[in-house]
Formats: structure tokens, C-alpha cells, sequence
């Protein structure tokens, strides 16, 4: 279960005060808000990549607030995928699983299971250069996925994606989410996209997060 | 409606075309100049003279080290400047440039000064290096063959920090360019990802980086390789002690061997010309990434 509570942070003239909200476990929460309006700020400090002014932040019941992003163990899928341009595919996915302590053999297991799932087995030999849009988000879920995070968090996944690609990408999201039972927050400004998605649905505004019905 | 002709493109073509020629026409001639002065044989005779010998050895051996040291100290300078926010920075970033922009015999006098005038606890910095130096060489085995020598000034080691002192605000230069090439969102995933910032570094930015890196290296070398002001001021131009490359084209037209001179210049010429090619190679070859 994800708990962001009173969170505020600020940059330089921009800032966002009080932020509350929760998602419980194995639901797909999604955050909207407009260009500008503040959510990738928000998901990078759950994230522990951006300070924040005060708040706190619960993952599991365990406050993560002050944990380097190391130690928060999620799994952060940012937009544009942003892979490593100089891993081969299959190295990018088992990456995280062995520095969370896989075996080499386990992670191999792990990373031919997800690009199963994910239909980029005939991409782990491939360097990122050349993928379409699509296929490095998929690319970049599967890492984000490969080491079993207590939470998923993605910045906008399927913005910069066409149509086709955009509703493959949906429907493996939606799989992946139900098989591994994951506790999503995804972000977006598209309300389409999170009536689709989102189990939970907040609203990002003038620097409040509000319930959406 | 009165229609009003668009006017040729043929001046501005003639004025970016003209400008550029001549320029590169300044640069095949100065190489032609110096081609048609010396011939193959004069070349072998200064390849054949023992200090020309020694000289060679000297610079390939301090451009080397110049070029690693510079190497060592631009990669952490150059990402500090490119991911970190800290008061004064821009401060900080023009004070790198200095020795970019200071005469060259400028800087060889501030070595001069720094090392033999600024006192550190009663001592010059002089002094403690051969204070050091002397301490290792006791250390070393008798028949070690690389014993310091005692002091900087008018050594080699001056002729290190000499080129290092110019060549490494080009590698910080160079470095500083990769790193902002670099997308900083794949550290921020392998931090997430459970890496460490050293490890982040080490797996995600320098893999990215190393074409830079080789870059940066080279034209710290290159740079090495044509400095001559302040290793004159430092290391002075003593034969077969401090002599390297540039110092020997001194050295030469002091005693009136225009053509030794000349032949010398070709090949410090044909070892630039070689570097830049390569340069341009990794160059092409990185912005495939």
C-alpha cells in the first residue's frame, strides 16, 4: 500500500503543499493533472529522486520517506522509457534483479518470463538503438518489473506512443497487473487513459490532489 | 498586386564558401610550406641525433601521463559541473577556463611562483616534493630503475604538470559536453533500479561516456604535445634533461638549424594530424549513440 501523506515540496517558484493520498495494494491508482501541474514531481519524490519540504511516505507500512531510492524498492518506468543506451536488452531486465540480490540463473528465468509476457523475446539480444516507441516501453516495464517492486511508478507510459501501440501497451499493462498483482501508480493528463486504467483515480490541481468518483 | 523578385542566393553562397577556403587554404599551405622545406632525409638525420632521440622519448613518455592524469581529473570535475547545483558554480566553471585563456608563458611563471614562493609550513612547495621524493627513493629498491628526482623546477616532473595544467581545462572541457550528452534520467532509474551513485556511475555513465573519455584523453595528449610556453618558464630547455619536441624547435632555431627545426615540426605536425583523425573517428563514431 502506497500512503503519500502531507507532502510538500518546492521548486524555486513552483510548489506543491499538503498532497495526501493512498493506493492499497494490487490496485492501479492513477494521478492526472495538467502539463506543468506538478505529477512527475510527485512520483519522483515517491521515488526518493526529488527532495521533498515535509511529509512523509509509506510504503507497506514502512516509512520510506528518508530512504535513498535504493532502498524504497520500486519499480520506475519514466516517460520516454529512458533505457540504457549502451546494455543489450536482456542485460537492461536482469539488471535489477542482480542487484537485488537474483541469481544469475533466477534472473535469466525472470527476464525470459517478462519479455514472454511482454512480447520482446526477440529483442534480448538488441542493443536499445533502433526500437520503436512502443517496444522500449515495453522494454522499460520490463525492467521496471523484473525485481518484483513493492510499487510501480510510471510517468505517462503511453504519451509519446501511437494508437496501435498505445492499446497493445494498455492491454499489457493490465495483464501484468492482474498476474503480478502489482500496486500501480501511473500518471497522466489524459482522462481517457485513466478512466481505462485506473482502479483509483486522483486529480492533480493548483497543487491539491483530489478523489476522483 | 506588384510581385517583388526574390533576390539570388549566389552572394550569401559566394560569402560562407569564400571565407571558409580561405581559411583552409591558409592551413594546406603552412602544411605545404613546411613539407617543401625539409625532405625525407633531413627528417631521418633528426630522427638520428641522439637529444632529437631523447626528445622524442621524453615527450611521448610526459604526453602520456599528462594525457591519463588529465583524464583522472576531468571525468569527476567535469560531472560535478554537469550534475550538481552548488553557490558559485558558475564561479567555479570560469575559473576551470583560466588556463585556457592565460598566456601560456603566464602560466609557466605562476607554476614558478607557486612552487618556489608560496610556504607551506616554513617550506616551499619545492622543498616538500623533494622532501617526498627523497623519502621515496629511499624506500625503493637500490636497483629500481625510476628514482624521483629531488625537486620539480627544471625537472620533468615540471614538464608534466607544465602540459597538465593547460591540457586538463580540455578534458574538463570535452568531459563536460559527454556528460551533458548523457541523459541524467538513466541514473535516476538505475538508483531506483538498486544501484548506488557510485555504481550508477560507474555501470550506466561512464559505459555512455567512453568515447568521451577517449576524446578528452587524446586531445590532452595533442595539447600536451604543442605546449611550450610554460614548460620553457617550469621545466626550462636544458638538452637531454627537460628537452622535449617543441622545446628541440627552440632549441634548433636558437643555434640557426632552420631545417633540423623544420624537420622536427613535421613530425610533432604528422603526430597532431594523426590525433585529429582519430578524434574525428570517435567523434563519428559516438554520434551514432
Amino acid at each position: 500500500m502506497l500512503v503519500v501523506d502531507k507532502l510538500s515540496i518546492s521548486l524555486g517558484s513552483f510548489s506543491i503543499k499538503n498532497v495526501s493520498f493512498q493506493i492499497p495494494n494490487g490496485k492501479y491508482g492513477v494521478l492526472m493533472g495538467r502539463s506543468g501541474s506538478g505529477k512527475t514531481t510527485i512520483l519522483e519524490s515517491i521515488c526518493g529522486l526529488r527532495k521533498i519540504d515535509s511529509g512523509s511516505l509509506f510504503i507497506d507500512g514502512n516509512d520510506v520517506t528518508k530512504l535513498r531510492p535504493a532502498d524504497r524498492h520500486i519499480g520506475f518506468v519514466p516517460q520516454d522509457g529512458v533505457l540504457f543506451s549502451t546494455m543489450k536488452i536482456f542485460d537492461q531486465i536482469t539488471f535489477g534483479c542482480i542487484l537485488r540480490g537474483y541469481t544469475k540463473n533466477d534472473a535469466k528465468i525472470r527476464a525470459l518470463q517478462l519479455s514472454k509476457d511482454l512480447g520482446i523475446e526477440h529483442l534480448l539480444d538488441r542493443n536499445p538503438y533502433g526500437l520503436s516507441g512502443g517496444e522500449i516501453q515495453r522494454v522499460a516495464l520490463a525492467r521496471a518489473l523484473a525485481s518484483k517492486p513493492r510499487l510501480v511508478c510510471m510517468d505517462e507510459p503511453l504519451s509519446s506512443l501511437d494508437e496501435d501501440s498505445r492499446e497493445s501497451v494498455c492491454k499489457l499493462i493490465k495483464h501484468l497487473h492482474s498476474k503480478e498483482k502489482l500496486t500501480v501508480l501511473h500518471i497522466t493528463h489524459s482522462h481517457v487513459e485513466a478512466e481505462l486504467m485506473g482502479d483509483i483515480k486522483f486529480k492533480l490541481s493548483d497543487g491539491k490532489v483530489i478523489p476522483i468518483t | 498586386m506588384k510581385k517583388n523578385k526574390v533576390p539570388s542566393d549566389i552572394p550569401f553562397y559566394s560569402f560562407i564558401w569564400c571565407f571558409g577556403i580561405m581559411y583552409f587554404a591558409l592551413i594546406l599551405a603552412l602544411l605545404y610550406a613546411d613539407a617543401s622545406y625539409t625532405s625525407f632525409s633531413e627528417i631521418k638525420n633528426a630522427l638520428n641525433d641522439e637529444s632529437i632521440r631523447a626528445s622524442v622519448w621524453l615527450t611521448f613518455q610526459t604526453c602520456w601521463i599528462t594525457a591519463v592524469l588529465s583524464i583522472v581529473f576531468a571525468v569527476p570535475t567535469a560531472y560535478i559541473l554537469t550534475r550538481y547545483n552548488f553557490p558559485f558554480k558558475r564561479l567555479f566553471d570560469s575559473i576551470l577556463d583560466i588556463p585556457i585563456v592565460l598566456p601560456p608563458l603566464v602560466i609557466g611563471l605562476s607554476l614558478l611562483i607557486l612552487f618556489n614562493q608560496i610556504q607551506i609550513f616554513d617550506k616551499t612547495i619545492e622543498s616538500w616534493f623533494a622532501v617526498i621524493f627523497s623519502s621515496i627513493n629511499k624506500v625503493l629498491p637500490e636497483n629500481w630503475p625510476l628514482k624521483f628526482p629531488n625537486g620539480i623546477t627544471y625537472k620533468v616532473p615540471a614538464i608534466i604538470i607544465a602540459q597538465f595544467t593547460v591540457s586538463c581545462a580540455f578534458a574538463v572541457r570535452t568531459m563536460r559536453n559527454t556528460f551533458e550528452s548523457i541523459d541524467s534520467r538513466q541514473e535516476d532509474v538505475a538508483l531506483t533500479m538498486g544501484c548506488n551513485r557510485s555504481r550508477a556511475f560507474w555501470t550506466v555513465v561512464i559505459p555512455q561516456a567512453k568515447f568521451g573519455i577517449m576524446t578528452a584523453g587524446i586531445l590532452s595528449w595533442a595539447r600536451a604535445l604543442g605546449e611550450f610556453g610554460p614548460i620553457l618558464v617550469f621545466a626550462g630547455a636544458t638538452r637531454g634533461k627537460t628537452e622535449v619536441l617543441s622545446t628541440t624547435v627552440f632549441l634548433e632555431i636558437s643555434i640557426g638549424n632552420l631545417e633540423g627545426a623544420v624537420a622536427v615540426s613535421f613530425l610533432m605536425i604528422s603526430a597532431a594530424v594523426l590525433v585529429l583523425v582519430i578524434v574525428r573517428f570517435l567523434g563519428s563514431t559516438n554520434s551514432q549513440w
